[in-house]
């Protein structure tokens, strides 16, 4: 076994494995097909947002990319201050955390949960719990790109994307 | 008193004059729905902070206990009481409420059974007439705490337990009728090394085992004395652990009914709480709710409860550390012989 195992005793190692056996597996095949289903609901119902936008308000495709996302966040701000989105993604899993969707979630969640312990410390201090990894994590993963895309392409500096 | 290594026999014989619960809306929906005093039927109670209603929730069922036990509050002599928050608050200010000499006591979900152990024997050895026991919990301040912000999106897996929202409070008596505490047998900490707070039964399992086994050494008696023996919170995960175990052990758990409060406290199929029940409340509101009714009525004659609890904190669990667990069990009689 890894390192990890070594630390415990013999009786706590079978002890583990003994656990083990009577630990009911996460469903893995049916939460995919879920978090298809789901996150591909989401992102069909951002996409026919996309195209009102387009079709209806006179936006160009790229244009309409920043009003979509925000109404995709107000309509996930609205389920998670009704209670739904919590129960929605018990069934979703992945399908409604990974779409802008469930970021919003984690932001108002962590918000409404402790607007209690003020404006301030609650609200402000606390609204990034969950999402605040993502952002750190997110950046230094885009610095680290950026800084490959600079060594294996320099002359692509300055460009549009 | 001491008998044996870790068990107080209460040979004055302290008697549970009154008890009381009260839930929330999920455990109100739950196959025990006839037994608790008050059902909220909403979560927030109509306070403005959830700590705030689990705070509520043992205001009230102190409140309902001196009314069952039919004794006014000035006759209370002591309140022994804890809870799952941090420096457990809601106890504080409940007891605040209550205006009662408090001792405040920390055991995670077995705080149920350690309370009422500290009461009997305060009420055996002559340190008060009249003391109370009681302990509460709130599944959105649990998740709160522990967990996430209740209404993030994240997918439980199947280990997971959903924490009680209820509270449970006796008064032990020097005299009186009702149900008697025989015995308490005090837990070890047992940790084996489980890691995962999603799987806190398999976690506490082996807690249970050792304190039953304890119980039987130092008494002298076997599974076949009780009508029931059940954990505190082990749910459909550790609970079938807790027995395999038993029985490895040659214990003869088949010779009784061996149950848990946390498959007991729910509808598991259809309330969808994944594993089971959890929390202080689950053995509180199970025992004093349906528990000693049974009693009274004499459907049951002798019952050892064996409250469960994991001594995690959010902390200590991001450091990478095990969960230490621990659990007290107290047999409690129908006092007629």
């Amino acid at each position: 076994m890894s390192s990890k195992t070594k630390k415990f005793t013999p009786v706590q190692q079978e002890y583990q494995e003994l656990a083990k056996k009577h630990e009911p597996k996460r469903p893995v095949l049916i939460n995919c097909v879920k978090a298809f289903l789901v996150g591909g609901t989401i992102c069909i119902v951002g996409q026919a947002v996309q195209e009102m936008f387009v079709h209806l308000a006179g936006f160009d495709e790229k244009k309409a990319s920043n009003p979509t996302v925000a109404v995709m966040i107000f309509i996930s701000v609205v389920l998670t201050c009704f209670g739904i989105y919590d129960k929605l993604a018990q069934w979703a899993g992945a399908g409604s955390a990974v779409p802008v969707t469930g970021f919003a979630n984690t932001m108002s969640s962590a918000a409404i949960e402790h607007r209690s312990e003020g404006l301030v410390l609650g609200v402000g201090g606390k609204m990034f719990k969950i999402s605040g990894p993502v952002i750190v994590f997110g950046v230094v993963a885009a610095f680290v790109v950026g800084i490959l895309h600079l060594i294996f392409n320099p002359g692509a500096t300055g460009g549009g994307h | 008193m001491l008998q044996g290594k870790q068990t107080w026999k209460f040979e004055n014989r302290p008697v549970l004059i009154g008890a009381a619960t009260v839930v929330g809306p999920d455990e109100g929906d739950g196959p025990l729905a006839a037994d608790f005093d008050l059902v909220h039927p909403e979560l927030d109670m109509q306070q403005k902070s959830w700590e705030k209603a689990e705070r509520l929730l043992l205001e009230q069922a102190s409140e309902f206990a001196l009314n069952n036990a039919k004794i006014a509050k000035d006759q209370l002599q002591f309140y022994v009481g804890g809870d799952l928050m941090n420096q457990i608050i809601s106890n504080s200010f409940a007891a605040r409420t209550l205006g009662v000499p408090n001792i405040g006591v920390f055991g995670a979900c077995s705080t149920s059974m350690e309370s009422l152990a500290i009461a009997s024997l305060m009420v055996n050895s002559g340190a008060g007439q009249y003391v109370l026991a009681g302990t509460c919990s709130h599944n959105c301040t649990a998740e709160k705490q522990f967990r996430y912000p209740t209404e993030y999106g994240s997918q439980k897996p199947p280990t997971a337990q959903y924490t009680v929202t209820g509270a449970g409070a006796v008064v032990v008596a020097a005299s009186g009728d009702g149900p008697v505490v025989e015995y308490a047998t005090i837990g070890k900490v047992v940790d084996l090394g489980i890691k995962d707070p999603f799987n806190m039964g398999a976690a506490m399992a082996p807690a249970a085992v050792d304190t039953i086994q304890a119980h039987f050494n130092d008494t002298g008696r076997t599974p076949k004395d009780y009508d029931l023996i059940v954990t505190g919170d082990l749910a459909g995960v550790g609970h079938p652990l807790a027995k395999e175990l038993l029985i490895r052990d040659g214990v003869p758990m088949n010779d009784t009914t061996f149950k848990d409060c946390g498959l007991m406290v729910y509808d598991v199929e259809r309330q969808k709480v994944q594993a089971g029940g959890s929390g202080c409340g689950c053995s509180a509101v199970v025992t004093y709710g349906h528990i000693l009714k049974k009693i009274a009525n004499g459907d049951l004659k002798r019952v050892l409860v064996v409250a469960t609890g994991a001594l995690l904190s959010p902390l200590s669990f991001q450091q990478g550390e095990s969960i230490p667990c621990i659990a007290h069990a107290v047999a409690i009689s129908g006092g007629k012989e």
